[in-house]
């Protein structure tokens, strides 16, 4: 998904483009029809994007949206209906042609190359000339110039790999816009931000519509879209099920177009009980395989009946606690104790013997964790307790009790669809993490580990997920939950811990915790400091590259 | 880029592509024939004839074959680890050193239905102990048990050489072999067995250990499909982090698998040593251990295609034998050329015409109404 390198690609801007007057459309897909085999991703779309204007495109995953827009930036190729670019029918065979007609796309993972400098990023692939020399002067003028005009903040000498994710985001907007773009995609690209960068991003957007870009953002979060579009188009099975302007409508009302029902947006609970203290650490840190520290002094207290919850921008230590916690790695110094269990530097790291312990653990890297994705369903169910002996006949496994230990998961938690030999790859996000979900609570743990439990999960299936996590939270089971998601760990949790580089930088508890005062504590300015530019604190954030690299 | 969402039926994947590779293999095969100036249609016949039309031939292909059973477990059975033994040569060279070493010490004094357990277990053992090494360095220091297990196949090699030549032949022999072992050690050639109930066969070097080979295909099927350990073993090829965080060991699991792909190799020997030649001889493995791996490739790393794809190894190795031996000019070489072209197609070009069939499914759905209306 990188910008190819290619001689065909040398202008900056395309000649003989027609200048446009501002009532023809940016950008009308027609009747677009995509079938991969007998699966039906797009019917029958029509939208017309207003030049101009920031056009939001909200569904679930599986909806639909992204196979949208990889047809109109030609990675897929539509089987029926056609594209008009300010209204000519253009045909996009390849990535260089939507460019070459004006779009430039954000993807949620970005394609940036570490080691570069932001201006050496910029070049990639247009980089006019054998010599460098002459083609770095024209594109550094360019950048200056589109710099002055938008003002993104970014110095064109900084080195990719060493700056905050935001920026990175940045680097990709002003990428595109080098590009000649008018029209900018940004997929789902408040996914790794804190909400201060999120607002930058969004003061961005505002400054690039003033400017006469067209903006098309796809998102799942109706907070989003209620905040930056002026039209929304909600997607549902491959099709448009509703086209309103912003104004009118509502979160609730969204969010209903798009799972297709009455949701609750609001999560229900009652006031914990905290009983016994189930996992504590102390002093615990744990260095990296260079001798970096990830985690320093890490003092928390977990008690049944009670979730806490993690707030921090990813990359900030909040995977290896977990990691840490579950046994998967050991800390190096100070430790923690688990159900009287003391765990050191000294012992062995197992996370075998943490599941006999009752510790649970919902790992935030499904796919590379949580699940075996060439397994089938029932494989992946019985991970991590493949030695029970409900899955034993003798010495050989009873594949028929496996099965149906599987069917009755899958019924519990409405995992669809529910066929236990399907491979674990072939279902979709949110339904790979109810089995994961459904397999780790089914043992009915003591303290239970929760990393992103809903990252790419659909409305839906979220409200189901929470409702879970605050029945066992009220049948006594001590929860720690991570997520970079704010809204989720305020909703979820009683009692907030902030973490930064890899330390609590805070603790508030649920009822007192406000959005800003958290983001705040996440990129570790104290109250008071609101001038500090958060983001920016690019050294308080280690492993950030890493970071992205899984999200 | 449509093509790339249909999902191939299951016989286009284990049966179609591979046939087809096969037969592409075959075809360029035939090019060059024909280009060495000879009649592609005339070599092929004697080739299939050669391995299939009398007991004599069907004999001696079913004894590359169980060869080859062996070989291409070893390598299977690392590979669904994620670990790609290549030591298997070596490891099939000890297995017969451990063989050999029982038989010298006990032929004379051990009833038969003792020495072929102790043989049996000897070559397990000497196979899996030859890979302890690599294994051990990949497992807790990291070095590559390619490179390992490569550089072993050379070490097994020069150690045959000392031990066979200085240290196990007697004094006074012509060639650098054991003393032949006693009859009664031998395992029974097939030839024998169904001569004894009044089938007329043609003596050839097939011999009871196919059965052994087979009994292997078992073991290796229920191992990884039906037992813990097995889940455990595959959990981490697909995914190690995913295998660590269900608590399997990985250091142990990767001494145990290559143990036991060690030890399947090892096995070479009982087939070889105890079956075949009834002395320890130099260089008995002629490139077994390699063929594993086209025949693990080319077996999708499963037992039942390993049985299959040994019985072509062997149908080519032994039609090979007698194309060269009834067209002088198509040499032994030839078979090679042959197996590598399919090791090409099959393993290095093994998706080549996986989109032929992928764009023909395609096109044969998209003209069925579609069913399912699912998003992407």
């Amino acid at each position: 998904m990188t910008f190819p390198a290619s001689a065909a690609d040398d202008r900056v801007a395309t000649p003989g483009k027609a200048p446009l007057s501002p009532d023809v459309a940016a950008i009308e897909l027609r009747h677009i029809e995509k079938r991969f085999g007998p699966t039906i991703a797009n019917r029958d779309v029509s939208i017309t994007i207003r030049r101009g204007a920031v056009t939001g495109i909200i569904g679930e995953n599986g909806a639909g949206k992204s196979t949208l827009m990889s047809i109109l930036y030609g990675f897929y190729q539509a089987d029926a209906g056609e594209i008009l670019v300010g209204g000519q029918p253009l045909d996009i065979r390849t990535t260089h042609d939507a460019i070459a007609a004006g779009i430039g796309m954000v993807h949620q993972h970005f394609v940036l190359v570490d080691t570069f400098t932001v201006l050496e990023n910029i070049m990639l692939g247009r980089e006019g000339g054998r010599l460098l020399r002459r083609g770095k002067a024209a594109a550094r003028r360019e950048l200056l110039r589109l710099e002055a005009e938008y003002g993104l903040g970014i110095d064109p000498d900084a080195l990719v790999g060493d700056l905050p994710v935001g920026a990175q985001q940045r680097v990709e907007i002003l990428k595109a816009l080098y590009r000649g773009a008018e029209i900018l995609i940004l997929d789902e690209p408040t996914g790794v931000l804190t909400p201060q960068e999120t607002d930058q991003l969004f003061r961005i957007l505002a400054t690039l519509r003033a400017r006469g870009t067209t903006i098309i953002l796809i998102t799942h979060k109706l907070r989003e879209v209620m905040a930056i579009t002026d039209e929304v188009y909600v997607m549902r099975g491959g099709a448009i099920v509703a086209h309103r302007p912003t104004k009118e409508t509502n979160s609730q009302e969204l969010a209903e177009l798009m799972v297709g029902r009455k949701v609750r947006l609001k999560l229900e609970k009652k006031p914990a009980t905290p009983g016994a203290v189930q996992l504590e650490a102390k002093n615990l840190g744990l260095k990296d395989e260079r001798g970096v520290a990830c985690l320093s002094n890490i003092n928390l207290t977990l008690r049944a009946g009670e979730i806490v919850g993690i707030a921090g921008v990813s990359g900030n230590g909040q995977s290896e606690l977990l990691e840490v916690l579950a046994g998967i790695r050991a800390p190096s110094s100070g430790g923690f104790v688990v159900r009287d269990r003391n765990i050191t530097p000294e012992t062995a790291c197992d996370p075998a013997l943490m599941r006999e312990l009752g510790v649970a653990h919902i790992p935030e890297d499904r796919h590379r964790l949580g699940l075996v994705t060439r397994f089938s369903a029932a494989e992946s169910a019985m991970l991590g307790y493949q030695h029970e002996a409900g899955y034993r006949k003798g010495w050989l496994l009873d594949n028929r009790a496996i099965k149906a230990s599987c069917d009755r998961l899958m019924e519990q938690f409405d995992v669809r669809p529910r066929i236990a030999d399907l491979r674990s790859a072939n279902f979709s996000g949110g339904n790979q993490q109810k089995l994961i979900i459904a397999r780790e609570l089914a043992r009915h743990p003591k303290v239970l580990l929760v990393g992103q439990p809903t990252r790419g999960v659909d409305i839906g299936a979220i409200e189901f997920i929470h409702s879970q996590l605050i029945a066992h939270r009220d049948a006594g089971c001590a929860i720690l939950v991570v997520s970079v998601e704010l809204d989720e760990v305020m909703s979820l949790a009683d009692r907030i811990l902030v973490i930064c580089g890899g330390r609590i930088t805070g603790e508030v508890s649920a009822a007192d915790a406000d959005e800003r005062e958290l983001g705040l504590m996440m990129a570790n300015a104290r109250r008071g400091d609101d001038d500090a530019v958060p983001g920016m604190a690019d050294t308080n954030m280690p492993d950030l590259k890493q970071s992205q690299a899984t999200i | 880029m449509s093509s790339k969402n249909v999902t191939l039926p299951r016989w286009v994947d284990i049966a179609a592509i591979p046939l087809t590779n096969v037969f592409l293999a075959f075809l360029v095969a035939g090019v060059i024939v024909l280009a060495i100036g000879e009649n592609p249609l005339n070599a092929t016949q004697i080739l299939v004839s050669g391995a299939l039309g009398s007991g004599e031939g069907i004999g001696y292909t079913l004894y590359y074959t169980t060869n080859y059973i062996f070989t291409g477990l070893a390598v299977a059975f690392a590979f669904h680890a994620g670990l790609f033994n290549i030591g298997g040569e070596g490891q099939a060279y000890l297995g017969g050193l451990g063989v050999g070493l029982v038989l010298l010490a006990f032929d004379h004094s051990l009833p038969f239905a003792v020495l072929l357990p102790l043989c049996i277990l000897a070559s397990m053992l000497f196979g899996a102990l030859w890979v302890l090494i690599p294994a051990y360095l990949q497992a807790y220091r990291g070095s590559h048990i390619v490179i390992t297990t490569i550089m072993f196949n050379f070490l097994a090699s020069a150690l045959m050489v000392y031990l066979v030549v200085n240290v196990l032949t007697p004094v006074g022999a012509t060639e650098p072999a054991t003393r032949d072992f006693d009859p009664a050690s031998a395992i029974p050639f097939v030839h024998e067995v169904l001569g004894a109930v009044g089938i007329q066969m043609d003596s050839t070097p097939l011999n009871l250990s196919i059965l052994l080979a087979l009994a292997a295909c078992v073991f290796v099927w229920l191992y990884l499909w039906h037992t813990p350990w097995g889940y455990e073993l595959r959990a981490f090829g697909h995914s190690e982090k995913a295998a660590v965080y269900a608590g399997v060991k990985t250091k142990r699991i990767i001494l145990v698998t290559l143990c036991i792909s060690g030890a399947l190799a090892g096995l070479v020997g009982v087939n070889e040593i105890m079956g075949v030649q009834h002395r320890l001889i130099l260089n008995f493995t002629a490139g077994y251990g390699f063929a594993g791996i086209a025949v693990a490739l080319m077996g999708r790393n499963h037992p039942v295609g390993i049985v299959l794809a040994s019985l072509l190894f062997g149908i080519l190795s032994q039609g090979g034998a007698e194309l060269s031996f009834e067209i002088p000019a198509i040499t032994r070489d030839m078979t090679t050329v042959i197996q590598g072209l399919i090791i090409l197609f099959s393993g290095a070009l093994v998706h080549l015409t996986r989109p032929w069939f992928e764009r023909l499914f395609a096109f044969l759905l998209q003209r069925r109404p579609a069913a399912a209306t699912q998003g992407a």
